[in-house]
């Protein structure tokens, strides 16, 4: 929330500058005093967890871009020199790599939390909305990043993938024959392609980083949703960022760290698929095309549908309806846990996701191709059906009171009430 | 700073008569706006093929060594082309169906027109209907259909299969079965000699 400033510079220097450039200022309202509810639980640390992995990408990334070399005879070769002559080479790229896969499994966590805990809900749309765009420059950033490695997998998912927007020839005749020979810089994917998208895919992750620094100045409007789901009432309701944040996401942080190390250590190729391991070749496709796991119910979804334009807007869609979903959802309760209705849809929405996932995975033929089609059906039906109707049908469970109930319950809450945890800041203190 | 002394601009006191200021501030709105688009564009039309790979290259491809049955991939503009030397029954089994049936009916055939019906002869090398001259990738999503090598699975019809998604090609390089919206592209060529193929 919008709170006043507690910022009380310390020295004459610290003075000057809160004068000038109120930096300080900033960063001891908006991550120290600020006031976050008490009752958050482990699923709230994703977002510094994604916050960390943003920046483990973009370090790592740069000091592999000091050896990769962007062109159709070089991509692949470069990419085993890092392997193998670079010092430290191969674990800076498989700290990328897997890291690649790390940052999808948090970003795919918090937007669960985001859906089950109602996040979305007014006044936090726009914290919303820009949360599904960093989904989307994330999407967009790491496939141009698996490209790059320029081996049969790379190449093959970029034509294929390129090869969705000629789907628009339907609609307008060479329109789309037009637009992905302007993303090619050719006639089939090659130099020149990989060129661009090594340039984007540099970009991106800076895009990446300006649309959270609005993501998080987005969430300090309103302060942060929680379990309970209900707004902060009182000073009690809340306790500072610092210390309790800090450290229940930094105790989070290293517990992911532990997954994070274990696979880069151990398991490094283990997301991955052996074909990117043989060099593009533009005459071969591989008998089995399958996108990173991470892209899998999408690919599912794509899948699902017979014809090639229908399937291309399904997939678009699959992703673009979460820009609705504040809208779409009509329940005036944040927080599923008092849903008792929603919450069992809620849970086969979930499964509908594992299931498209594994299914993106086997070939699209025969029962495999009928259950897409079905969990397919109800991936929509989730947003456009039950997100609508159930939140007017459904009489929810009674909400606490207060942040606090929630915590201590309705008899701890009146018999003890000066019992907040309040712990005072140093600036506090100081003051 | 100006302030509320500053004496106002007499153009500014009547707020319903369009004034000068309003013309100027259009135009210059205007121009702004058309040079910027036409700024945009250079940096947009950069991303297009360049003029070496526009270049119309052409490939000469010797074929006296493909016998009946066999077939060849080569490569132009960077795509594979299929080359193969129909058989009598791959040809008659081509010919053995109505074109009205075929879920493309159009020829696809660059050296035709663009309304040419899909019949074997128009898919066909002209006046040497035994050989087939075709942009080998599916045109579902790009892939390279199976059925150049003697080996391989050539689908329900004889012709090419598509791994990625299943698609079915017939012996005329026809779509018959699958997700893939066309028949399978004709590049622009001709016949130089008996045993030589120009592409492009």
């Amino acid at each position: 929330m919008a709170h006043p400033s507690t910022y009380h510079p310390q020295s004459g220097a610290a003075r000057w500058l809160d004068s000038r450039l109120p930096v300080p200022r900033l960063m001891h309202d908006q991550f120290l005093a600020f006031p976050t509810p008490r009752n958050l639980n482990y699923w709230w640390t994703f977002g510094g967890i994604l916050t960390f992995m943003l920046g483990v990408q973009i370090v790592t990334g740069i000091v592999l871009a000091m050896h990769y070399v962007p062109t159709e005879q070089g991509a692949f070769n470069s990419v085993e020199h890092i392997m193998r002559d670079v010092n430290w080479g191969w674990l800076l790229r498989y700290i990328h790599a897997v890291g690649a896969s790390m940052f999808f499994l948090a970003v795919y966590i918090h937007t669960f939390r985001g859906l089950y805990y109602g996040s979305y809900k007014a006044p936090r749309e726009v914290l919303w909305i820009l949360g599904v765009l960093i989904l989307l420059l994330m999407i967009a950033t790491a496939f141009m990043g698996y490209s790059l490695v320029w081996g049969q997998m790379s190449f093959w998912a970029v034509t294929v993938i390129t090869n969705l927007f000629s789907s628009l020839d339907a609609v307008i005749p060479g329109l789309g024959t037009k637009l992905v020979q302007w993303i090619w810089g050719g006639f089939a994917v090659g130099g020149p392609t990989l060129n661009r998208l090594y340039a984007l895919h540099y970009l991106f992750p800076f895009v990446i980083a300006g649309v959270v620094v609005l993501h998080i100045w987005a969430l300090h409007i309103p302060g942060n949703n929680n379990p309970a789901g209900i707004e902060v009432k009182t000073a009690r309701d809340t306790v500072p960022f610092h210390p309790y944040y800090t450290i229940k996401d930094g105790f989070a942080l290293v517990a992911f760290i532990l997954v994070f190390a274990a696979m880069v250590f151990y398991a490094p190729n283990f997301l991955g698929h052996p074909d990117n391991y043989v060099p593009a070749n533009p005459l071969q496709t591989p008998p089995h095309i399958v996108p990173e796991w991470y892209f899998l119910p999408f690919y599912a979804i794509l899948r699902a549908l017979p014809n090639k334009l229908f399937g291309v807007i399904t997939l678009l869609s699959s992703i673009s309806i979460l820009f609705f979903v504040p809208w779409l959802d009509t329940s005036k309760v944040r927080s599923t846990s008092y849903r008792p209705i929603y919450k069992w849809f809620f849970l086969a929405f979930v499964i509908t996701c594992i299931a498209l996932g594994y299914l993106g995975s086997q070939p699209p033929e025969g029962w495999y191709l009928v259950l897409g089609r079905i969990f397919t059906v109800y991936y929509f039906a989730f947003f456009l059906v039950v997100m609508p109707v159930v939140g007017l049908i459904e009489r929810p469970r009674r909400l606490p009171g207060s942040i606090t109930e929630s915590v201590l319950g309705p008899e701890e809450t009146k018999a003890v009430p000066a019992a907040a945890p309040h712990r005072r800041t140093p600036a506090e203190v100081a003051s | 700073m100006a302030t509320h002394e500053t004496p106002l601009d007499p153009s500014l006191a009547g707020d319903d008569e369009p004034t000068r200021r309003d013309v100027i501030l259009i135009a210059a709105g205007g121009f702004a706006a058309i040079g910027g688009a036409a700024a945009l564009w250079p940096l947009l039309d950069q991303m297009n093929p360049d003029q070496s790979a526009l270049s119309m290259a052409t490939t000469d491809i010797d074929i006296s060594h493909v016998e009946a049955g066999q077939a060849i991939t080569v490569m132009w503009r960077g795509k594979p082309i299929f080359i193969r030397h129909r058989t009598e029954q791959e040809i008659d089994k081509a010919k053995d169906f109505a074109v009205d049936d075929l879920p493309d009916p159009l020829a696809r055939n660059a050296n035709l027109t663009e309304d040419a019906p899909a019949t074997d002869d128009n898919r066909a090398a002209k006046d040497r209907e035994s050989w087939l001259v075709m942009i080998g990738i599916c045109t579902h999503l790009g892939c390279i259909p199976k059925g150049q090598a003697v080996g391989d699975y050539k689908g329900e019809y004889g012709g090419w299969f598509c791994p990625c998604h299943g698609s079915q090609y017939d012996t005329a390089g026809r779509i018959r079965k699958g997700p893939a919206p066309e028949n399978l592209a004709i590049p622009p060529y001709a016949f130089s000699s008996d045993t030589k193929i120009k592409i492009g």
